[in-house]
């Protein structure tokens, strides 16, 4: 593919240096090519596998996808069953919790860094080294750590704290923030990092007339830096974003979405229904949920580009 | 001169490869990872080998991901030579899409309908009077194992039904011992809690429940078997959660906790710490006054291929896997009961020489719930019982008219 890609380009170069660059709107031949690739995956993948799965979620298909259609018939049944209405509840206090979280503690963090420390590089790295670990391993550590017959709770009693306790995987009321707390120490050192770029990339005149101005540093840092590094912010935000809409491999290494169905997330539920429950209608109605938010944030994101753009054409 | 010579030298090995082999590979997707486990794969492996074949093996860790990585590639066009399932209801889609070989001539010319007993284990392969697939072995859910030395040291007989359980728990918990040992895992609650219902209700009542779907009689008599089980569940320790089946064996093995009801595959767990049925644990039959065997199991299916060689490489380890001969060796490493009679199972310890003599009688067999009802159906119901069995605020009328609902439901 690369290498038609590439002759593609090498016959249009001659054509184009041959011509002065007027016509801007000329058809751009070589990048066309050069992406076509990626076009054809991401109409391929993306596109088209997502209107099939649409098409599905309106179908009865089990293990072979068909074109059954029985109507709103999956997600009326999506919408009455107990684990899919816990799986959204979850995701969303998951996602409210560790955003939150996530961006406060790294932007300490990035704060604490940013004081010129000594070992400001081993410090990085034991931060973001939870990042370069699976997060099935992430998971299965917080798990032990968590079990009250070997984690911490066992070994605190060992030394005589008898009445200590520190398992909340094992109750459904708490077991949630358990693995927002797995998930929180696996991917705050990437936001810290983010938002350390992003303090440095701030300009060093800014801190002396603000020095000048007799302004206290934590003032400085919230009031005058923090909005100036909106680029890393939104970075940050998304990337965190993302993370928790497809959250899956956490939960299903320290819970499997227990005690009971108490921790089960919305992902988990797509994938157990078209694979080993045979139900693909089921699970391409949950899928077809799960992009909805998505979407919406593309529709609303994409109303306020072409606001800006038709206030720009006015200016 | 050389590279010609080595292109000659290339194009005669490629060509005798090709000639000498006959036989075909046949890649063989299964869940069997553990010690016991692969040492009775191998059974198959090794025989199949010795007939010149092939046996590629394909481990996939986990019934539920091997089963998923099968019907992928199935559908995606590239299906293993054999895969294995549970009997029941998982491969019926393979079934009705003519994606599988059809075994009936080979089964027909090897009498499987009348060598295979209890007559309930030919129908998860006999499907309208073709054949396809093999069933290996009977695994029965509908058992107890209790640590003889946990109640010595509680101070109380080994129990004698499930009220009697109940009765003597306190004196072990009394005694610093987990009373009822269970993994969280929702299949782990299910299947334990299906154990109760079938002793609860007899087979008859539960046939007609899971079979028939008859609602009423699910109103009527589920309410009991819930609350059951809900005093089952004060019983168990906190570390349930997320545990898996044989850690929590464990704590039945090395006497730390009371009973476990688990299914047969157990007593490996058993075995292999080198402990005696009868002396160091019991292995309980259930319910206790009138013993049943459930039939689980394991089957192969055989998907079709497009080279005959193959094909007939996939009919010869149908028949090698079915033979008493490897019956005999297979079962007796995974400690599963034999699908035939009449083979060897002299090594068998006690426990399993109970079971064969239960099974003796048909009327003492629980059909696999696994027949009556989908994956999809019972994943629902896996899911109800977790709930109920780590939500105490849920009802049990709440959870009963869950499970009529499920039932309705159900394809």
């Amino acid at each position: 593919m690369s290498q038609v890609a590439q002759g593609g380009g090498a016959a249009a170069v001659p054509a184009s240096s041959a011509f002065p660059v007027r016509r801007r709107r000329k058809f751009n031949y070589q990048s066309v090519l050069g992406t076509l690739p990626m076009i054809i995956t991401a109409i391929g993948v993306f596109v088209i596998c997502i209107i099939f799965s649409v098409i599905w979620s309106f179908t009865n298909s089990k293990v072979f996808p068909n074109f059954n259609f029985v109507g709103l018939a999956q997600y009326q049944r999506l919408w009455t069953t107990d684990r899919w209405l816990i799986s959204v509840q979850n995701v969303v206090i998951f996602g409210a919790l560790s955003m939150v979280f996530g961006m406060v503690f790294g932007y300490l963090l990035a704060v604490f860094m940013d004081q010129r420390i000594k070992q400001e590089d081993l410090f990085r790295s034991i931060f973001l080294y939870p990042f370069a670990m699976s997060l099935v391993v992430t998971g299965l550590v917080w798990q032990w750590m968590f079990d009250p017959n070997l984690g911490i709770q066992a070994a605190v009693r060992q030394i005589g704290w008898t009445s200590f306790s520190l398992a909340p995987l094992v109750n459904k009321e708490t077991a949630l923030y358990g693995v927002v707390l797995g998930g929180l120490w696996n991917g705050v050192g990437v936001t810290m990092a983010i938002m350390l770029a992003g303090l440095r990339g701030v300009d060093a005149e800014i801190w002396k007339a603000a020095k000048v101005d007799g302004i206290p540093t934590w003032k400085t840092y919230l009031f005058i830096v923090l909005p100036m590094m909106r680029g890393a912010i939104a970075t940050a935000f998304i990337l965190q974003l993302t993370g928790v809409v497809r959250v899956f491999d956490i939960v299903i290494a320290m819970t499997q979405g227990g005690p009971g169905i108490s921790t089960q997330v919305p992902a988990i539920y797509v994938i157990q229904h078209i694979t080993d429950r045979a139900n693909v209608g089921q699970g391409m109605a949950a899928a077809t949920m799960m992009l909805l938010p998505v979407l919406l944030l593309i529709v609303v994101q994409g109303l306020l580009q072409w606001n800006a753009k038709r206030k720009q054409g006015r200016a | 001169m050389k590279s010609l010579l080595s292109a000659v030298a290339l194009t005669a090995a490629a060509l005798m490869s090709s000639t000498a082999v006959h036989a075909a590979d046949v890649e063989v997707i299964h869940w069997w990872t553990s010690g016991g486990e692969q040492a009775a794969v191998s059974v198959f492996a090794r025989e199949f080998d010795a007939s010149g074949d092939k046996w590629v093996d394909t481990a996939i860790a986990g019934g539920e991901n091997a089963r998923s990585a099968t019907l992928q590639r199935i559908l995606g066009g590239d299906p293993p030579g054999a895969a294995q399932f549970n009997p029941g209801r998982q491969y019926e889609e393979l079934i009705a899409g003519g994606q599988l070989l059809d075994l009936t001539a080979l089964a027909e010319k090897e009498g499987w309908e009348k060598l295979i007993r209890p007559a309930s284990i030919s129908s998860a392969c006999l499907v309208d009077g073709k054949w396809w697939c093999v069933p290996v072995n009977i695994h029965s859910w509908n058992w107890a194992w209790a640590s003889t030395a946990a109640f010595k040291k509680a101070g109380v007989e080994l129990p004698t039904s499930f009220d009697d359980f109940l009765a003597k728990a306190p004196k072990l918990k009394e005694a610093g011992i987990i009373p009822f040992a269970i993994g969280g895992e929702s299949w782990q609650i299910n299947g334990a809690f299906g154990v109760l219902q079938t002793s609860l209700l007899g087979l008859e009542k539960r046939e007609k429940i899971l079979k028939d779907k008859d609602l009423e009689l699910a109103k009527a008599e589920m309410p009991a078997v819930f609350t059951k089980w809900r005093e089952f569940k004060q019983w168990s320790d906190e570390g349930a959660a997320n545990r898996n089946w044989n850690d929590t064996t464990n704590l039945v093995v090395t006497d730390q906790a009371g009973m476990q009801i688990m299914g047969d595959w157990a007593r490996g767990e058993f075995g292999v710490a080198g402990k005696q049925p009868g002396v160091d644990y019991a292995c309980l039959a259930l319910p206790v006054d009138a013993p049943t065997v459930s039939t689980g199991g394991d089957i192969f299916l055989f998907p079709k291929q497009s080279d005959p060689a193959v094909e007939e490489a996939q009919l010869k380890l149908a028949s090698q896997m079915i033979s008493p001969r490897v019956q005999a060796l297979f079962n007796n490493a995974k400690g599963s009961m034999p699908v035939r009679d009449d083979v060897d199972m002299s090594l068998a310890d006690d426990c399993m020489k109970k079971g064969l003599e239960i099974i003796k009688n048909p009327a003492n067999i629980a059909e696999d719930a696994g027949r009556w009802l989908s994956n999809d159906t019972t994943g629902q119901m896996n899911d109800l019982v977790a709930q109920f069995w780590s939500d105490d605020t849920m009802t049990v009328d709440a959870a009963v008219a869950k499970y009529v609902e499920i039932l309705q439901n159900a394809d």
